[in-house]
């Protein structure tokens, strides 16, 4: 083997270490930059954020696939922030050390890997099926908010943690009760942990086709939601089927598809980071 | 006349033995102090007295603590009540991130003590001017109570205790943050409110328990040595253990 003086063999690895970081990065930038040279023209023709498809989607705009990722979203929030930040209290500030709770972290994290498919399927079974939900907004809502629901507990439960022990004391010290002390106390100084945490869950499942493909999700509409009972548009599913079931589909539409779907991703990740660093920096604790 | 009798108490942590029976009559309206090396079992005693060891997982006691001739540890006990009554105070200053004011009027507002506005704002004003801090924060209530030096936020601690109308006050270790000039003006505080509480002092600081307290309790490895009045304990104390101590020959 050939001896490489130390000076060398420094420069050499953090030469590697270097090209791995920038080949790490690579695809992220590609995609990005791709997307944005093909979709931006067809993107900034205002009209492809609000208007509706039209001529079998080979023309028009996508405001249903966007307003329906929205609403599926938010409405899904409703339910997982209750629920969940319910679950983190339990977990928190009730909960004994004891093998009961161990087995529910545990299940908790397990459930973050569960399979997105397998919580479509669950969610059709349960919703659409078994409580006769059918295929709506409201059934894809209810699939979204489980499987948000392991990282809204898992955030939620950390933010509760690291309000200090102190606070908790002083607190109970004074004589108000435990569930006062939460609501007054811990609750207020946790709110920025548990937001950001829900904004992040969110932005992950903004872009999920597979919990909604068989509990929210329609080929096509031929206008906007009334209910939270009717079926609609999503991005993601949107931007599989003009890429892929359509024939003759211009191509930089479906770039700008994917381009809406990126900004509104990454925004909310932006959104989130800018509100964690805010509140870090607020914080005197 | 004692107001906090504690009788065959015994602690644990699910199975260490910390305090071993105990036995203390506490008088109203003085000054106690509890001495003894590090580990001993000062806070968890000075805990027990308002329950704050509930808090603790694993933690069961047995024996009484009489306040007022009332078991503590009675089924059936408010622990909100016996905790708005004996107030404590903390090793370091344990405000809430909110304003002065606030941190003042919040064990009002929670406990309903009072509703009115102008109520609350009056025992605002009495309790931070009974620890004499009022007339530097009046003009600054909603600033937030950490932009306060240590001395200040300690007092306010004391002053949110003041505010929910305690009559005994437990203070663990109140000056161990603080320097010796502000140490001097807590304690004159503390012997100011000895006028109408009832205090128990746990300190590290001998020359402390000397200085404020009218009598001492001297603890070592759980148990409860020695308890008599202060200069009896500092210049001629029955116990072996307690003439070592305090003669500094360990701890
Ligand atoms: N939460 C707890 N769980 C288990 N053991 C504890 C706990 N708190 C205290 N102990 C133990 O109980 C004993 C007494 O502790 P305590 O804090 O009452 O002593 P102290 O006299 O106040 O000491 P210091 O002067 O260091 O504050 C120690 O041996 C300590 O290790
Ligand atoms: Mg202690």
């Amino acid at each position: 083997m050939i001896k490489l003086s130390p000076k060398l063999s420094q420069k050499l690895s953090y030469l590697f270490l270097f090209l791995a970081t920038i080949l790490a990065i690579i695809p992220g930038v590609l995609i990005i930059s791709i997307i944005i040279a093909k979709g931006w023209s067809v993107f900034f023709t205002l009209k492809f954020l609000t208007s509706m498809p039209t001529s079998g989607m080979l023309k028009g705009g996508i405001l249903p696939a966007i307003i329906g990722t929205f609403l599926l979203v938010i409405i899904s929030i409703f339910f997982v922030l209750p629920i969940g930040v319910g679950a983190a209290i339990y977990l928190n500030e009730y909960s004994k050390n004891n093998l009961f709770t161990k087995i529910i972290k545990l299940a908790i994290i397990n459930l973050a890997g569960v399979p997105s498919i397998v919580y479509g399927l669950f969610g059709l079974g349960i919703f659409v099926i078994y409580l006769k939900l059918g295929v709506s907004i409201i059934a894809g809502a209810l699939t979204l908010s489980m499987m948000e629901l392991p990282v809204v507990i898992t955030t939620a439960y950390g933010a509760l943690n690291s309000v200090p022990l102190s606070f908790r004391e002083a607190s109970l010290s004074l004589g108000v009760s435990r569930w006062k002390t939460i609501v007054h106390i811990v609750l207020p100084n946790a709110i920025p942990g548990i937001l950001t945490g829900a904004v992040l869950s969110t932005a992950r499942i903004a872009g999920e086709t597979a919990p909604l493909l068989f509990t929210a999700v329609a080929f096509y509409t031929p206008h906007l939601p009334h209910s939270i009972r009717d079926q609609v548009m999503i991005l993601p599913y949107h931007l599989y089927i003009t890429a892929t079931q359509i024939p003759n589909m211009e191509e930089n539409r479906i770039f700008a598809t994917a381009l809406a779907l990126l900004i509104i991703v990454l925004s909310m990740n932006f959104i989130a980071i800018i509100a964690r660093i805010y509140f870090r920096k607020n914080r005197k604790w | 006349m004692s107001k906090i009798e504690i009788r065959n108490f015994n602690l644990y942590y699910t199975s260490l033995h910390v305090l071993k029976n105990i036995n203390v009559n506490i008088l109203e309206r003085k000054i106690t102090a509890i001495i003894g090396p590090s580990g001993c079992g000062k806070s968890s005693l000075l805990r027990s007295i308002n329950r704050m060891n509930d808090t603790i997982e694993g933690v069961h006691v047995s024996g009484e603590i009489n306040i007022f001739g009332k078991n503590i540890y009675d089924i059936g006990i408010d622990v909100r009540i016996l905790r708005k009554n004996v107030g404590m105070v903390f090793q370091r200053p344990n405000l809430f991130p909110i304003s002065i004011y606030e941190n003042v009027a919040f064990g009002l507002k929670i406990n309903r003590i009072h509703s009115k506005k102008n109520a609350i704002n009056e025992v605002v004003e009495k309790s931070l001017k009974s620890v004499s801090l009022w007339d530097h924060v009046k003009d600054k209530l909603h600033k937030s109570a950490l932009s306060l030096t240590l001395e200040q936020q300690q007092r306010l601690c004391i002053a949110r205790v003041v505010a929910v109308a305690s009559n005994i006050i437990l203070l663990d270790e109140p000056c161990s943050s603080l320097d010796p000039i502000a140490t001097q003006k807590i304690e004159e505080l503390i012997i100011y409110l000895s006028d109408q509480y009832t205090i128990v002092i746990v300190t590290h600081n001998m020359q402390q328990a000397a200085r404020v307290s009218h009598n001492t309790a001297f603890m070592l490895l759980g148990e409860l040595i020695e308890f008599d009045k202060t200069e009896k304990i500092f210049t001629n104390p029955s116990m072996n253990e307690t003439e070592d101590y305090v003669s500094g020959r360990f701890g």
